[in-house]
């Protein structure tokens, strides 16, 4: 797509993260609660009140920080960010500007089997804003509303280097950056209710060209289908602008969902001056080395680890390993699944195939699902010990996945105990052969495909129920007779 | 150092406050006064000062993560110039 | 005499006894009020009613102990939950906190009747009380002058006797420029050793919530019930606090006081040298040892302070915008405009001056030249105050470089020039009545090392004994 040029992207994400309290005061932290009800006279920008540092949103970002191998800053302190805004209610954001608590660290994507670094620049703390309801379109509602409950929500601020140079890359690293979150259990990192947000930094330049080209930040993505197709958007869009002998204008975009395209956004003011200054409110974050490892010790397993000791431990590939640790709850399930019936490469296949399938068609996540390890894994048992075939366990996995029942009942109660009883079968095959005398010729004569249809025949008399093997078995000794 | 009305005016943009023509003459007068007399500093040499920010040596003050009662609805809102539905209202943004 | 004469301590020491009730107090102040207020004119708003109701609670009482069941007033940039709280702005007409400050809280729990909110400069930027969005406030010692500011309404009041106390803030020296122009005690102790949570900021940096009082121990019997640590203040510091009477009385012998040369010179007016020298004598006369010393950045204080308040004040100031509370103009096309025009017609001058001029100082382009090369003067400033306190228990100086101007005769303060300095260092100091010109009192400013508010009150209450200054009173009786 982009020939002789070359993209180079950067992401700022935004993820919020999922503390008691908010970042600076002790209300609550809501989703979808009455408006303004989780407030306090500093949420309401009112004079006077003081913001006192959350200790958890320190501890929060050093996790970040260390699962994203950063430096942790020994000193760190918040700085005002001024600019007015009907959901900032003290119209300044605290937010840190040159002392953030973590730099210089990297996420690693796999490409096509090609592993590649991705810098981190750097990782600061600041405090989300309210939000504003508008009565009908943005462009034409005569006003908007105010709803602070949002405000104050502690953020992490993660910015990326300009390392990512394709569409496919800016999903990966989010999908990856996603899974370290979601392993650190800091945030629940829900793109479309906006506890994961994502800006892109885009520009373009002529393959073996050193200097950056002119680059436009794009806005609102929503979901990594959103960030991946804007992103493409935007490079051809620039590299069109550029073919036709056009000027590219450094400026915010914003990604339009229902045309599929990327729009200017009007500039408030040229060049907004943000007069950023040391918060004087909030004393500096002083990060003794102790503290640093008091928090590294906590780190959970985090997706490269979860997925080398998948590849090592369990034998699997490294796609299946790399799709079991996109998100914890996964993983969980797997490991679980694993330690009562241990045969990962047969979860796994049922983890990422039926599994994964039911849950997309019904649009619901892991842990709202009614199979639970154990049950999948009894499930897998019977299937080993002959009770049920490969084709039945499919159908007892859906009924498992609907219903919430245990596979032995399903299968008990749907009689679809599979019949291993060879005269029982011998009885059905000769019955398919006796049927069938042109395929029978068909295989005497040398073609294979006429044995899966008569096994195919068999299956569907027994309803399913039979041993495939058995059937097999039997059907080759009647038709190798003379 | 002279400040223009020009000047005094798009730093009122910033401030989001409006000025009368009579303001921004005395004030662009005033503040470059100020500024002058600011000029003074200039007498030091302040490389390698550390800039005071905090007078206190006070340094990770921070409060555990539990949850503390907030306002309600009502008086949140009791001092609202406009409300709706349970929200401030604003004129519209652009 | 009448009731509202009591100093503090006395009337203590009768309610406590049952001599006399928290409602004839009341009475005896409020018909003092009635009397003088249309003279002075310190307060804005005036919670006579509340205040009548919590008397009567209290004479319930069995007992009556400490502040109870005193008079007091409370500047009007202090949260008073359910009173209006305007930093006498008009931004802020109507404004009423959902919240204490934590510093009335404390007085309010200590039992201290609130009679009322005092005038101000408006949100503190100026140095008359004549930049309060309402009223101009007068001196009790000569009504045509200044009541000082921006803390003006809280020293007119206690001076006229109309409160026994108030509580007031200092930023760059507000609440003792007003003390020292009205002949009053007032004490602005350490950074974060009062909490500034509900104290409305304009230099959060340099704000500090302290008190105005008629003499040394009325101020450290209030000191006790206001110090102390706060959670919801994150510079509140976590020392113990004394009891500041236990200070009171000791003898100052082989005390070691400073003067700082740069506060004696040329721009100080005859007349305020000649006095605070003559006090500088009484201090040796009380076994002090006293020295020359030098401040030497002392000249930068001032444009420092300028520039630091300022731009902090225009981020502080930013959260008025007519969104949530205080003046709204009308609805304007869109939301820029109204906020900028509710700002514009809402705050008064020198308010807006102040702010644009913050913005200015924080813009990136002058960020270096102004805001960052004042914080690294701030720190040669305080380093001045770190050597003298090597040597020195504490220092002495004028408060002010003149007596009380007369309404109108400055635009320009440079009154704050004393004051400022121990704003930027952060450190405790106090202004005491030092002596007369003119019929104007004089204040005597003592600065001393952080947490070192007992050196001050041990010194401060040495000189007011051997001194009649304290007892005296402006006449004010039609």
């Amino acid at each position: 797509m982009t020939g002789k040029y070359e993209a180079v992207i950067g992401l700022e994400v935004h993820v919020e993260l999922k503390t008691n309290a908010k970042a600076f005061c002790g209300c609550e932290l809501s989703f979808g609660a009455l408006p303004n009800s989780h407030v306090c006279p500093g949420c309401l920008g009112m004079p006077g009140a003081i913001p006192v540092l959350n200790r958890e949103l320190v501890e929060y970002a050093i996790k970040t920080g260390l699962a994203l191998n950063c430096q942790i800053a020994g000193y760190c302190r918040f700085d005002r960010k001024n600019y007015f805004y009907p959901d900032l209610p003290t119209n300044y954001q605290i937010s840190q500007l040159d002392l953030p608590i973590a730099s210089a660290g990297y996420l690693e994507i796999e490409n096509e089997g090609v592993k590649k670094k991705i810098g981190i620049n750097r990782v600061h703390m600041e405090e989300d804003a309210g939000k504003l309801v508008h009565q009908g379109s943005i462009m034409t509602t005569p006003y908007s509303l105010v709803d602070l409950n949002r405000a104050g929500t502690p953020l992490l601020e993660i910015v990326s280097e300009p390392d990512i140079r394709s569409p496919r890359e800016a999903s990966m690293y989010m999908e990856k950056l996603r899974s370290i979150l979601l392993f650190l259990g800091v945030s629940d990192c829900k793109m479309e209710e906006g506890s994961l947000r994502c800006d892109a930094n885009i520009s373009v330049r002529p393959r073996g060209r050193e200097r950056l080209g002119t680059r436009t930040e794009i806005k609102n993505l929503n979901s990594f289908r959103s960030l991946e197709r804007a992103v493409e958007y935007e490079i051809k869009r620039q590299i069109e602008v550029l073919e036709d002998g056009g000027e590219l204008v450094q400026e915010t975009r914003t990604w339009d969902e229902d045309r599929q395209v990327t729009l200017s956004m009007r500039s408030k003011e040229e060049a907004e001056d943000y007069r950023y200054f040391p918060d004087p409110d909030l004393p500096p974050v002083i990060i003794d080395r102790e503290w640093i490892e008091r928090v590294r010790e906590t780190l959970p397993e985090l997706p490269d680890q979860a997925r080398e000791r998948l590849i090592t431990e369990h034998n699997l590939s490294s796609y299946d390993a790399n799709l079991l640790t996109m998100s914890k709850e996964v993983l969980d399930f797997f490991d679980a699944c694993v330690a009562e019936y241990n045969e990962p490469k047969l979860i796994a296949n049922w983890v990422m195939g039926e599994l994964s399938r039911l849950l997309n068609q019904n649009n619901m996540e892991i842990k709202d699902c009614r199979i639970t390890p154990s049950s999948l894994a009894d499930m897998l048992k019977l299937l080993e010990q002959g009770t049920i075939s490969g084709k039945i366990a499919k159908v007892v996995f859906e009924e498992m996945f609907n219903t919430g029942d245990a596979p032995e009942k399903i299968v008990k109660d749907r009689g679809l105990i599979q019949i291993s009883d060879e005269s029982a079968i011998k009885a059905i095959v000769d019955e398919v052969i006796a049927g069938n005398p042109k395929v029978v010729e068909d295989f005497k004569n040398g073609k294979g495909k006429a044995l899966g249809f008569l096994v195919g025949q068999v299956m569907k008399a027994s309803k399913g129920k039979a041993n495939p093997e058995v059937v097999n078995r039997l059907l080759k000794e009647e038709l190798s007779r003379p | 150092m002279a400040l223009t009305e020009k000047d005094v005016e798009r730093l009122a943009v910033l401030a989001r406050i409006n000025l009368t023509a009579e303001e921004k003459e005395t004030f662009a007068r005033q503040m470059s006064s100020i500024l002058d007399s600011a000029a003074v500093l200039d007498e030091l040499s302040t490389d390698g000062i550390e800039p005071l920010i905090y007078v206190l040596s006070q340094h990770n003050v921070m409060r555990d993560d539990k949850v503390r009662p907030s306002l309600t609805n009502d008086e949140a809102l009791a001092n609202a110039p406009l409300k709706e539905d349970a929200m401030f209202k604003v004129p519209r943004l652009i | 005499m009448n009731l509202y004469q009591l100093t503090v301590y006395k009337a203590a020491e009768m309610l406590a006894r049952r001599e006399i009730t928290a409602q004839e107090v009341l009475e005896s102040i409020s018909r003092r009020i009635d009397l003088v207020e249309n003279k002075i004119k310190a307060f804005i708003t005036l919670t006579l009613d509340q205040a009548e109701k919590k008397a009567g609670d209290l004479d319930g009482r069995n007992e009556i102990t400490g502040l109870a069941g005193i008079p007091c007033g409370v500047q009007d940039n202090l949260c008073t939950r359910g009173v209006t709280t305007t930093c006498a702005s008009k931004m802020l007409e109507g404004f009423i906190p959902p919240y204490d400050a934590t510093a009335v809280g404390r007085l309010k729990a200590a039992g201290a009747v609130m009679v009322g909110k005092l005038n101000m400069d408006e949100f503190g930027i100026g140095g008359s009380t004549e930049k309060s969005g309402f009223h101009s406030t007068n001196n009790p010692w000569d009504p045509t002058r200044v009541a000082g500011g921006s803390s003006g309404g809280a020293a007119a009041a206690v001076a006229a006797g109309e409160v026994y106390y108030a509580l007031a803030s200092d930023t760059g020296g507000s609440l003792r420029q007003s003390a020292a122009y009205c002949g009053v005690v007032g004490m602005r102790p350490t950074y974060g050793r009062v909490s500034r949570y509900g104290l409305v900021a304009v230099a959060s940096s340099m704000d500090q919530v302290g008190l105005v009082a008629r003499n040394v121990t009325d101020c450290a019997l209030v000191l006790n019930v206001i110090c102390g640590y706060d959670d919801l203040d994150s510079n509140s510091l976590e020392a113990e606090v004394p009891d500041y009477r236990n200070y009171l009385g000791h003898s100052l012998k082989g005390m070691r006081i400073g003067f700082p040369r740069e506060y004696l010179q040329n721009d100080v007016d005859g007349p305020v040298r000649e006095a605070v020298k003559k006090a500088l004598l009484k201090y040796e006369e009380l076994g002090a040892v006293v020295e020359e010393t030098s401040l030497p950045h002392s000249k930068y204080a001032l444009p420092v302070f300028r520039l630091l308040a300022s731009a902090e004040a225009s981020s502080n100031l930013a959260r008025f915008d007519g969104v949530r509370y205080g003046h709204r103009d009308e609805e304007a096309g869109d939301i820029a405009e109204m906020m900028s025009s509710s700002r514009g017609r809402g705050l008064g001058p020198e308010v807006k001056r102040n702010i644009l001029l913050g913005t200015y100082v924080l813009s990136k382009e002058h960020y270096d030249a102004y805001y960052l090369r004042a914080m690294k003067v701030r720190r040669l400033i305080k380093e001045d105050f770190d050597r003298a306190f090597e040597k020195y228990d504490l220092l002495v100086a004028p408060t002010t470089v003149a007596v009380a101007f007369s309404h109108g005769e400055r635009n320009e303060d440079l009154s704050g020039m004393l004051t400022v300095p121990a704003s930027l260092a952060g450190i405790p100091a106090m202004s005491i009545p030092g002596g007369m010109v003119d019929g104007l009192p004089v204040g005597l400013q003592l600065m001393g090392p952080a947490l070192a508010e007992g050196t001050l009150l041990r010194a401060a209450y040495a000189f007011e004994q051997a001194t009649d200054y304290h007892l005296r009173t402006p006449v004010l009786e039609v």
